[in-house]
């Protein structure tokens, strides 16, 4: 079973929930900008979380099948249509042979992803499969998909005719244009002046053009610290949030190197990393202190949540 | 000591803010510590100059450690333990490795010019370069990207003002008194002196990198050059 990309979008590339135990040799672990999308759409179609899927920016890819497939979109909004039926995000669908699923109007949102049941037969490199577009390996031969690109499926036997479950929305991120992420604060939060300290967690900052896989840079108000200091090189990680010498600030995201040598002032909570995930230019992020205590709790709530959904998921297939 | 979160599923541990073997040395020690006995939930150790960072999973440590407030709690807990008891000298020798340089005007796009800074000649700078041995601090930045020093002070050199888009991979380079090969093609800001044709970042291989954090390295010139 594989799709055909028939058409390669913009920075279309295999990706999964990053690659770890390489860090100290400078391996960064990439993977997909929203885990929280990525995991849920596997569950929902039974895979492994770690399973390998496509993420998507608009202008998306086109895909075709090229057997009956069932697979599951989940992120951002595109407007998917197969064949020209409107499909639904976080649904488990059904393609037959021949069919092309085209994304045609972005509704919300900044990365959609895309798996299929069974998963994407993807080879792994350093114990992952996700893309690393700076050091090309991994995903796709280290590369963006392109048109003609084929992705094979592992062989797994399944039954196509799926019930089309849906996840429950209480589970899906709460996506918007200008979410308030949690933020613990880092080494350096209290270098700041007492009136930068207000601006960052008073003030709103605005994501720039400026921003990819890598991280995002952030227009505010210049912010602070009460005394320049050059700090050594030491890791920083997905949601590490810098200051940067003019005074701005970046959020490394999850192609981050994985080292740097700016002021850390903060780290964007897991849970909340795919709100942030889906923004893009021109849209805003405040941020709120939490206690590294209540950061873990949320984080923990998530992994209950996600197995629920596994056993729900698991029990309705045995059932079917 | 300073111990912080680097968010909810890491810890740096920081030994200091500046660059010394010594200091260098307890970070890979802890390293190895936690390497060597990974406590349920351990995923990572990240060494740096001063500073060890380590990543784990919040759900394994909290269901291990239940007697803690938080996954922070008991890994900062590990580690000042382990902490107590650290010798600064790791059970294994360090690794001695050689690298074949060429110093070939046409690969050592900065080499006039850190000549020119340091008032020297080319070869007085080759000389002084491949005349030490340097200790590999940390990887980062790069998959295999190795920060060596300490580079002599008569050529040490800022990085230059404007980086460049493409720095060629193999190319060996100066900032300040640190040095490091460019083990891909990439952007960079380092003083490039010459190049080597050594591969520092093979994904597939048994080894991917090359070089590891406490390493010696020793800069040959390749008699061809």
């Amino acid at each position: 079973m594989s799709v055909r990309i028939l058409k390669s979008g913009i920075l279309t590339t295999i990706q999964d929930l990053g690659r770890s135990g390489f860090r100290r040799f400078g391996v960064n672990p990439t993977g997909a900008m929203d885990r929280t999308a990525a995991r849920l759409i596997n569950i929902l179609l039974g895979n492994e979380e770690n399973e390998a899927v496509v993420e998507m920016h608009f202008p998306a890819t086109e895909i075709e099948f090229e057997k009956d497939s069932v697979f599951a979109i989940g992120g951002a909004d595109f407007s998917a249509k197969l064949d020209g039926e409107p499909v639904e995000n976080w649904r488990v669908n059904f393609a037959e042979k021949k069919s092309v699923l085209r994304f045609s109007k972005k509704e919300f949102g900044n990365r959609a992803y895309f798996a299929v049941k069974g998963g994407l037969r993807i080879k792994q490199v350093l114990g992952g499969a996700s893309t690393n577009l700076a050091a090309n390996f991994s995903g796709f031969d280290g590369s963006t998909l392109r048109k003609d690109d084929r992705l094979l499926f592992n062989d797994k036997k399944f039954r196509t005719e799926s019930r089309p479950h849906k996840i429950s929305n209480s589970l899906i991120p709460f996506y918007r244009s200008f979410p308030t992420v949690r933020v613990i604060v880092g080494a350096e939060f209290e270098r700041l002046t007492d009136s930068s300290r207000e601006t960052f967690t008073e003030k709103n900052f605005t994501i720039s053009k400026n921003s990819d896989r890598m991280g995002f840079r952030l227009s505010s108000d210049p912010l602070q610290l009460q005394k320049p200091k050059e700090i050594l090189s030491s890791a920083v990680s997905f949601g590490t949030i810098q200051i940067l010498p003019d005074g701005q600030l970046i959020v490394l995201m999850a192609d981050h190197p994985t080292s740097g040598g700016y002021p850390r002032l903060g780290n964007v909570i897991s849970v909340d990393l795919p709100l942030l995930a889906q923004l893009g230019a021109k849209d805003k992020v405040a941020f709120h202190l939490i206690s590294i205590e209540e950061a873990e709790n949320l984080a923990l709530k998530l992994e209950k949540d996600l197995n629920l959904l596994k056993i729900a998921v698991n029990f309705s297939n045995a059932h079917d | 000591m300073r111990f912080f979160p680097l968010g909810d599923n890491a810890l740096t541990i920081e030994f200091g803010n500046e660059i010394s073997e010594s200091l260098n040395r307890q970070v890979l020690s802890l390293a190895d510590h936690f390497e060597q006995n990974k406590f349920p939930g351990f995923i990572e150790t990240v060494p740096a100059y001063a500073s060890l960072t380590v990543f784990y999973e919040i759900s394994t440590v909290r269901k291990n450690f239940w007697e803690f407030a938080s996954a922070f709690d008991a890994i900062k807990t590990l580690a000042e333990n382990a902490l107590q008891n650290l010798t600064e000298i790791r059970e294994t020798p360090p690794r001695m490795i050689e690298i074949p340089v060429s110093f070939d005007p046409e690969f050592a796009l900065d080499l006039e010019f850190v000549a020119e800074n340091s008032d020297l000649t080319r070869r007085e700078v080759i000389d002084i370069f491949t005349g030490k041995t340097y200790r590999i601090f940390m990887l980062g930045f790069l998959p295999g990207f190795a920060y060596m020093g300490e580079v002599d002070q008569s050529i040490a050199v800022p990085r230059k003002s404007t980086p460049r888009l493409k720095v060629p991979k193999g190319s060996v380079g100066i900032a300040g008194r640190q040095t490091g090969i460019y083990p891909l093609e990439s952007p960079g800001g380092w003083q490039i002196i010459g190049k080597t044709d050594v591969e520092l970042f093979t994904p597939k291989a048994k080894t991917p990198c090359l070089l590891q954090a406490g390493d010696l390295i020793k800069f040959y010139e390749r008699s061809d050059s």
